[in-house]
């Protein structure tokens, strides 16, 4: 028994402002190319079947679980991971606000929810509580219970609005 | 003379009783106490590989507190003796 | 809320950023899953389809010819270990079971359960190879619930177990364990009650649910030695048990602790571990084996379910006189559910003068349970919790008070034997009594049309331990401190231990840079889980310090050319008593060690004799029922839990709202839904229902503190005790709702339309 090799396809995309050229088979998710292929384990895997958002990347600007996205289909996509999230100095508010309110126990769900709650935030900038659940509702935590990922938000929500 | 609160299993060896009061200057002198008074308590509460130490999944407290020193463990004239069995957590 | 004078601490009780913070939320943190090796392969495990089965042969002929694969191993590969006991912290572990969990010899015992494990050039290969492998099964009866197992005609899963029952040896059996605890005499004692209540209670099986999957690389060096990299609770531990199953002596395995995406106790036990290193060994590369998430659900450790029947009896004026419990769990495939913390634990929140509580051990053809968060505290005290709220009907009393009249305190006894120090159940009771949640009447008549309100409360208590840790630190000469530990950070434990160094020290928490390291590279220390982290390693660290401190009044004395009996130090200054407008500052001391004898490094060792009478913890829930549905929310949710000493508030009230969580997942909707075949129903997170940020309101925390007379601060360890008291609460809220007692987790929303309708009829 033998098996003919697969065939890769070529991907060719922008990840964190930086273009990025990888070959993939078509199998595989954008999680393990991103992962794997462009080195960037930032985007965690839980499931793998799209139901705790851990591997949360932001994809023509929006949010996807990226594990239930084929790596094919990023070609010629901009992709936003964790990775890409601070600015060139210091820190983007998210991230700031989640180290100063003890948004993260464990920290493998952290990526996901900066991801999400960074869309969040640009799209929809008074979001109120229910509406920052409502959207991350889709980000499992199993260690903080949500209170200070809300708080978090919710904090750099406020400075955004300064800023 | 310290007291000894014995398991419910080895309560059939000392005749039923719940506790046992029996001098011994260490753990290991006390459990020699009760072997000669309970023949089998030696049995129960040795560990049959090391004989320095209390049976393995088994911990014994003087005083409500870990014994450390296996049966070396000093035991004051008021002491009380526990054996449980051993946990810990999640 | 502190209720003794407390010291005023300089670094304690602050916030700072945790040390690790940083790289977390780069996305820069190396976990399990994240790591990169020269030459690595990737491995990938076959699990048996079938829940009991005589494996005749397995071929796996066709997997090695695939190209790409480098190795692949069965039971063949790893005999079965010698039976002896492997000391876990969490559980003493027989080595001969372990090695016949791990990998299946001649049955499988569980669904889900590794035959076979392959190493390959990447996951596609290694998975298409496992589908290659022809395994010829022979399947055999399978029992999968406690009263299944427990029947006279039941098949036996293990020929050799010799089970212990109260101190007898009885063959033939698949209870494994049969304990007994008795106080005075618990039966003339109930028969003399004026008032009784009782129950019987039953769980499912649970979920730690932690997010990242369990995962081990391993590299086999031609010497005989291997290195492993996993996220584990405990490196020292795991080092003990892949040790044991694969005879290798300790010093031949280094056990490299990577980051941990949550644990809960579902990862102290290995796994992947020494299939990993077998893989090396055969591949002569490193592998790595990440497992998927069904079969995270299907063959990790999950939280045991089972049946608690309990009786309580009490006099007219509401003081308990006696407590009688059977507690059967299913423990799975092996022997080992926490049936011994559940008898600690099920009446330690009261003053029984008398009590009898059965345990029972019992094997089923499910994968082996494990430690889940206080483990056997939340399934008992669910029965003692319930009942205690039938007993404030029954009498007519507010719930708190009841508890409070009967509340353990100091110089009490345990059921067990043991006598309390000083702890803070009554002043964790009070809290809450005197919480503005608590003191806030329901608004019931603010519920919608169909939809009823209730109220519960409920205490829980989960005792800890101390052991062994060990602190490394090593003086800058900038007047920095680096902190070398052994402890894997879940919860922001760096920070937290690098405030007690930092204490002692008198310096800033970011001047001490604290390190998880290797087992090679630190002291033995045992578990992150316990409750003992902050608690036992942070003495460590405390002991740690203070010889750094004594070292640095030797040095200040040589400079002033005293005796070190003449330095004085408070507040991160040393002055000179012979002259006391002479001081340096810690930084200035560091700044002169070379001239003054050279570095300084020291080390900690501690191996603590108890936890210092553990955590109490009590929580408020209201709760609005949905009468057509039979959805739940929760609307307002308040959790009170002593901490003796606060450290890092932040990480006290996430431990505390964490927990509070977990349990109204468990109160509510989680639970192993289990096919005829013994296959798990639901192993995905969509089915396994835990909650989402939109199903939990604010969890608003107090924190109590009853110092601990075991630490030099007086912390208490605290990560557990928040995962007893929300199911009873959310029960006894949905009773005062409904009128309806729950004794069956979860509560569904079948379950209680089921119930409503009865009600009805």
């Amino acid at each position: 028994m033998s098996q003919a090799p697969v065939e890769k396809v070529r991907i060719r995309c922008t990840i964190n402002g930086q273009p990025a050229d990888f070959l993939s088979a078509p199998y595989v998710s954008l999680l393990e190319a991103l992962r794997e292929s462009a080195e960037l384990t930032g985007t965690k895997e839980g499931c793998n079947d799209g139901n705790c958002g851990a591997c949360t990347v932001n994809l023509n600007g929006r949010i996807v679980d990226s594990c239930l996205v084929l790596a094919a289909e990023a070609d010629g996509a901009t992709i936003e991971t964790v990775e890409g999230i601070a600015p060139p100095e210091g820190l983007h508010p998210l991230q700031q606000a989640f180290l100063e309110e003890a948004a993260l126990q464990c920290g493998i769900c952290t990526p996901g929810f900066l991801v999400a709650a960074k869309a969040l935030l640009e799209r929809e900038p008074d979001a109120d509580e229910h509406r920052i659940r409502h959207w991350l509702a889709g980000n499992l935590c199993r260690c903080t219970g949500y209170v200070q990922i809300v708080d978090a938000v919710q904090k750099a929500q406020g400075v955004l609005r300064q800023g | 003379m310290a007291r000894v609160f014995l398991p419910v299993p080895l309560r059939a060896l000392a005749g039923g009783a719940s506790t046992a009061e029996a001098p011994g200057a260490t753990l290991g002198a006390l459990i020699a106490t009760l072997e000669e008074r309970y023949p089998g308590m030696a049995e129960a509460l040795v560990d049959p590989a090391d004989p320095g130490r209390v049976r393995l999944g088994m911990v014994a407290f003087v005083d409500s507190e870990q014994a450390d020193l296996g049966l070396l463990t000093p035991i004051g004239p008021d002491a009380e003796v526990h054996f449980l069995p051993h946990i810990a957590g999640g | 809320m502190t209720t003794v004078e407390k010291p005023h601490y300089k670094v304690l009780g602050t916030r700072p950023i945790r040390h690790d913070g940083l790289d977390k939320v780069l996305g820069r943190a190396v976990y399990g899953a994240d790591i990169k090796l020269a030459g690595l392969s990737i491995g990938a495990v076959l699990r048996s389809p079938h829940a009991h089965a005589r494996i005749q042969s397995i071929d796996a002929s066709a997997a090695l010819a695939l190209p790409g694969v480098y190795a692949v191993v069965t039971g063949a590969d790893m005999p079965i270990a010698d039976d002896e006991l492997i000391d876990m912290t969490e559980e003493i572990v027989n080595a001969r079971f372990a090695s016949m969990r791990i990998i299946a010899h001649e049955k499988a015992l569980f669904k889900g359960q590794p035959v076979a494990a392959v190493a390959a050039v990447d996951l596609n290969t290694a998975q298409e190879a496992c589908r290659r492998i022809k395994v010829d099964y022979e399947p055999l009866p399978a029992v999968f619930t406690v009263e299944e197992a427990m029947a006279a005609d039941a098949p036996i899963i293990h020929e050799h177990l010799v089970g212990t029952h109260v101190g007898e040896k009885v063959p033939h059996t698949n209870v494994a364990e049969h304990t007994q605890h008795v106080l005075g005499d618990p039966d003339a004692a109930m028969a003399k009650a004026e008032v009784t209540v009782e129950g019987e209670f039953r769980l499912a099986r649970v979920h730690q649910g932690y997010i990242e999957p369990q995962n081990a690389t391993a590299m086999w060096y031609r010497d005989g030695k291997a290195t492993v990299w996993t996220s584990t609770q405990g490196s020292f531990p795991a080092r003990n048990a892949i040790s044991s199953v694969l005879r290798m002596p300790v010093s031949a395995i280094k056990v490299v602790p990577l980051e941990i995406g949550g644990g809960f106790g579902g990862k102290i036990n290995i796994y992947l571990e020494p299939l990993a290193v077998l893989l090396s060994k055969k591949a002569g590369r490193p592998v790595k084996v990440v497992m998927d998430r069904r079969s995270v659900f299907e063959a990790t450790g999950p939280g045991p379910g089972g049946v608690v029947r309990m009786k309580l009896g009490a006099d007219k004026a509401g003081n308990l006189v006696a407590g009688t419990v059977d507690i059967r769990f299913a423990a799975g495939a092996f022997p080992g559910s926490s049936i011994s913390a559940a008898s600690t634990c099920v009446f330690a929140s009261y003053r029984f003068p008398t009590a009898r509580i059965d345990a029972y051990d019992v094997v089923t053809n499910l994968t082996k349970t494990a430690a889940y968060r206080a483990p056997g505290s939340p399934q008992a005290t669910f029965a003692t919790e319930s009942l205690m709220d039938e007993l404030a009907h029954k009498l007519g009393v507010d719930p708190v008070a009841l508890r409070l009249q009967n509340a353990s305190k100091e110089g009490d006894r345990r059921p067990d034997g043991i006598v309390f120090p000083r702890i803070g159940n009554v002043e964790v009771l009070e809290a809450v009594r005197d919480s503005d949640h608590y003191r806030t009447p329901l608004d019931r008549a603010g519920a919608a049309p169909g939809h009823k309100r209730g109220r519960g409360v409920a205490t829980g208590y989960w005792q800890g331990v101390g052991n062994k840790s060990t602190v490394t630190l090593a003086v800058n000469n900038d007047g920095t401190v680096a902190l070398i530990e052994g402890n894997t950070d879940i919860g922001g434990t760096r920070a937290s231990i690098a405030m007690q160094a930092a204490e002692v020290l008198g310096i800033p928490a970011l001047d001490v840079h604290p390190t998880v390291v290797d087992t090679d590279s630190v002291g033995y220390t045992d578990l992150t889980a316990g409750s003992r982290t902050t608690y036992a390693t942070g003495a460590a660290a405390v002991k740690a310090a203070e010889q750094v401190v004594a070292e640095l009044k030797r040095r200040a004395a040589i400079m002033w050319e005293v005796e070190a009996t003449d330095v004085d130090f408070a507040g991160g200054v040393f002055t000179n008593k012979k002259a006391k407008d002479t001081k340096l500052t810690f930084k200035q001391v560091c700044a002169r060690l070379d001239r003054t004898g050279g570095h300084v490094a020291t080390t900690g060792v501690v191996n603590l004799r108890g936890s210092g009478g553990g955590s109490f913890a009590t929580h408020v829930v209201d709760v609005d029922v949905d009468t057509e549905t039979g959805k739940v929310e929760v609307i307002r949710y308040t959790a009170a839990q002593d901490a003796g000493t606060a450290v890092h508030p932040s990480y006290v009230e996430g431990q505390m709202a964490g927990g509070a969580v977990q349990g109204i997942g468990w109160a509510l909707n989680e639970e192993y839904y289990l096919g005829p075949d013994g296959s798990v129903q639901n192993a995905s997170f969509l089915d396994y229902r835990m909650p989402t940020m939109l199903d939990t309101p604010n969890i608003e925390t107090l924190i109590v503190e009853v110092p601990n007379t075991m630490h030099p601060f007086g912390v208490r360890g605290i990560g557990e005790s928040g995962i007893v008291p929300p199911q009873p609460a959310i029960a006894n809220a949905m009773r005062a709702a409904l009128g309806i007692r729950f004794p069956e987790l979860p509560i569904k929303p079948g379950r209680i339309l089921e119930a409503l309708d009865a009600q009805g009829a």
